[in-house]
């Protein structure tokens, strides 16, 4: 029998694995075996919980190359070696820093990858400061385009004591 | 303060009169947050969990919801009081195994509680009878908005709440409703339902949760996906699934009742006989058995007898709630002759299943004078 993923080497590690009454089966060989974290018998946990593949996914992560420990969060110093074994990740930074091969994940998962429940008052209040500080700079160029000073010169006020009165920075 | 002081009695955790508490035992919302810039319970050193699980701690006993609830750390539980928690669903089995910078505060009504550095720093549940997806949603949405003026959640514009596990990330929500299908075991319809609720992406698990075997008829319903949907949605969806599922349930109670009523019968009658009559039950046994005593009574073959003596008996006959009666440590056996004793005693009052609904009294056969 030949292994499933490379199809060259003879299979010498057979798994089953059972999720919700289904069945799957697994031939591999030792090196395909090793590649997907199966080397010392444990599956990795990630695939276990996401899918086979799962932990291939979080290839090298955005900053590599820029910090010391390359590969690892910056933040936590958490890698993506350890996210094969455990299938958590090791702080709120992680997000940031694998965010390429959990984009992949995220998608397999959820129903679509973009957050649009709730959020922390302060997060949804700068959310509504922001849309307004837009509509109040679109006005602004308008009201300067048809040479409406004075309009102009009260948008600009409006706007002043948005920037200045908001909790959140706001970004032009 | 003692947990056994501070939990309700059995009696009164079984009360009755939830909306569609026949089929559905309990509604569960539960949300998973975590601090900005500290690293998730599962990595982070001791000292930095410990020194959160404090800070947390102390912000959640703070809530009005909170007041004169119970805080504890997990270190200074018992491993029966932990046992007692899991088996009252207030804490889930993987918190159970925590110790030192782990933490739980329970409302003093037991319908909120939040596991402090569980998988997440904290996961928040508000627990109630019957069918109140949405009433969970909106009490567990009002802790969560009060605690985040408290605690600086990690939040992402893009991915939402920020979680330790890349599958709660987002809403961070788990909605879940506690169901019990013994009719539709019975017509053997029920992998069928399973498989249906699988494809709109809920899941179905056993009575203690993720990995855990359908005990008693028991199953619980719930959300997978969390990211790119609205609490609401996901809770409006469950609802509906919910709501169809009920329905499944009453017609194969009632289709089974018509076409094979002897086969209704006979599991009722025979339940009834060990739960009256054994010598010894294991805590499996009794959930199955008690579950089609709780059928019985709900088709109306128990005139008289109510359905929280079931649900009572649910939480009785497990393990640790029936080892905290008995000062001393009961071997399995043993658990297993106090539990039959027990259900013997429970059972006294409640007479043999009657078939038919119960008729008018038949005419004496000595008038007499």
């Amino acid at each position: 029998m030949l292994c499933m993923i490379c199809n060259q080497k003879e299979a010498k590690i057979h798994l089953t694995d059972v999720k919700q009454g289904e069945v799957k089966k697994w031939d591999l060989c030792e090196e395909c075996a090793k590649a997907k974290g199966i080397d010392d018998q444990s599956f990795a946990l990630a695939d276990l919980l996401m899918g086979l593949g799962a932990s291939q996914e979080l290839t090298a992560p955005a900053a590599a190359g820029e910090e010391p420990g390359e590969g690892s969060c910056p933040a936590c110093g958490f890698t993506q070696a350890d996210f094969k074994k455990s299938g958590r990740l090791g702080c709120p930074e992680c997000y940031q820093t694998f965010t390429e091969g959990l984009a992949g994940l995220l998608k397999n998962m959820h129903k679509n990858t973009r957050h649009v429940g709730k959020a922390p008052r302060a997060q949804s209040q700068g959310r509504e400061d922001q849309a307004r500080l837009k509509l109040l700079q679109r006005k602004l160029e308008e009201a300067v385009a048809v040479e409406n000073y004075e309009e102009a010169a009260h948008l600009r006020d409006q706007i002043k004591g948005l920037k200045e009165h908001s909790n959140s920075p706001l970004t032009v | 303060m003692n947990l056994n002081e501070f939990l309700s009695p059995p009696s009164a955790a079984a009360r009755p009169g939830a909306p569609n508490d026949k089929i559905v035992l309990s509604s569960r919302v539960r949300l998973a947050r975590n601090l900005r810039g500290v690293a998730f319970p599962g990595w982070a050193k001791k000292p930095d969990r410990i020194k959160a699980c404090a800070a947390i701690q102390s912000a959640v006993e703070g809530l009005p919801q909170m007041k004169d609830g119970f805080s504890q750390s997990m270190e200074a539980l018992s491993a029966l009081d932990k046992q007692i928690l899991v088996e009252r669903h207030l804490i889930s089995r993987e918190h159970a195994a925590k110790g030192a910078g782990s933490a739980l505060v329970l409302s003093r009504d037991e319908s909120f509680s939040v596991m402090v550095n569980e998988e997440d720093h904290l996961r928040m549940q508000a627990l109630r009878p019957g069918l109140q997806l949405k009433e969970a949603w909106q009490a567990i949405d009002a802790v969560d908005t009060a605690l985040e003026s408290r605690l600086d959640y990690a939040f992402s514009p893009e991915l939402g709440y920020l979680t330790a596990c890349p599958t709660n990330v987002g809403t961070g929500i788990r909605v879940s409703a506690m169901l019990h299908l013994p009719g539709l075991v019975l017509a053997e319809q029920v992998n069928q339902i399973i498989q249906a609720v699988n494809k709109l992406g809920l899941a179905v698990r056993g009575l203690f949760g993720e990995g855990t075997e359908a005990l008693g008829n028991m199953f619980q319903v719930s959300n997978q996906m969390t990211l790119g949907e609205t609490e609401a949605d996901i809770v409006e969806r469950l609802n509906k699934v919910v709501a169809q599922i009920i329905e499944h349930e009453e017609n194969a109670r009632a289709t089974m009742l018509e076409k094979k009523p002897r086969v209704v019968f006979n599991h009722i009658g025979r339940a009834y006989g060990i739960l009256a009559n054994a010598h010894s039950v294991s805590s499996k046994e009794a959930l199955n058995l008690l579950s089609l005593l709780r059928l019985g009574i709900d088709e109306g073959m128990f005139p008289g007898v109510q359905r929280t003596l079931a649900d009572q008996l649910f939480i009785l006959t497990q393990p640790a709630h029936l080892q905290s009666r008995y000062a001393e440590r009961l071997s399995a056996d043993e658990r297993d002759f106090h539990r039959a004793d027990m259900l013997r005693e429970c059972l006294r009052g409640v007479s043999r299943p009657v078939v038919q609904p119960p008729a008018p009294p038949a005419p004496p056969l000595d008038k007499g004078p």
